[in-house]
């Protein structure tokens, strides 16, 4: 299919719209690091297809969770 | 009165019945300022993500509280003095969670996690390479005992 057309991407769908979306909550560390890089950034949300209602929170709840210690600011 | 969500971190070096007293005297606190705290959870003794006062680990607690600002302010003037608390936090929300936090819940589906890693490893060797699979294969077949003589004979020569 990705053959056929060069340019084409699926449409992909918010992580956390639907009926049984998970909760952002900076409690939720296992959710989280699946939203921080490598490095331990926010991954933007162009390649986690957030929508940006949700990428606002999930920002917010990554940085509560790095208060805490929770989440790392740096990670290398 | 609005609802708060509190974590503190203590010190690795007190037990944790000093972290459940540090909890009670919170307790007491807010009660005293005309609040309520509505659950108590302790989450154990964390590593931490990063260094915080030279410490690498801490327990881990979070309170729900039904009660006015100032109790949480005094309470917050509190966890501030107190040397054993190396962070806190509180948060508004909009409601409190009745059941246990995600945190507890996590804890005792831990022993799942090992499990995700063998699913994907051994399909890759199965199906690409058929010819390097069949020749041990054949070889370990015929000669079990010649496998066990191999090693003393290894042995021998190193010597």
């Amino acid at each position: 299919m990705r053959g056929r057309r060069p340019f084409f991407r699926r449409q992909k769908s918010c992580p956390f719209s639907g009926a049984d979306a998970p909760k952002i909550d900076y409690k939720d560390v296992k959710l989280l690091t699946r939203f921080i890089s490598e490095r331990g950034k926010i991954v933007p949300r162009r390649i986690t297809a957030v929508s940006s209602k949700k990428q606002r929170e999930l920002a917010r709840a990554i940085k509560r969770s790095r208060n805490l210690a929770l989440l790392p600011f740096v990670l290398d | 009165m609005p609802y708060y969500e509190s974590v503190f971190v203590a010190r690795p070096d007190i037990s944790a019945a000093q972290v459940e007293a540090l909890t009670e005297s919170m307790k007491e606190i807010v009660a005293g300022n005309g609040g309520a705290i509505t659950k108590a959870e302790y989450w154990g003794l964390k590593t931490l993500a990063y260094r915080i006062k030279k410490s690498r680990k801490g327990h881990y607690s979070l309170l729900n509280l039904d009660a006015p600002a100032e109790a949480v302010k005094e309470m917050e003037r509190n966890l501030l003095l107190n040397e054993d608390v190396i962070r806190f936090m509180t948060v508004r929300v909009d409601e409190l969670e009745e059941e246990p936090s995600i945190m507890m819940r996590n804890k005792g589906a831990r022993e799942d996690r090992p499990r995700r890693d063998h699913d994907d490893r051994p399909r890759r060797d199965h199906g690409d390479r058929p010819p390097r699979d069949a020749a041990p294969a054949e070889a370990s077949g015929s000669a079990p005992s010649e496998a066990k003589a191999k090693p003393a004979a290894a042995e021998g020569d190193e010597k």
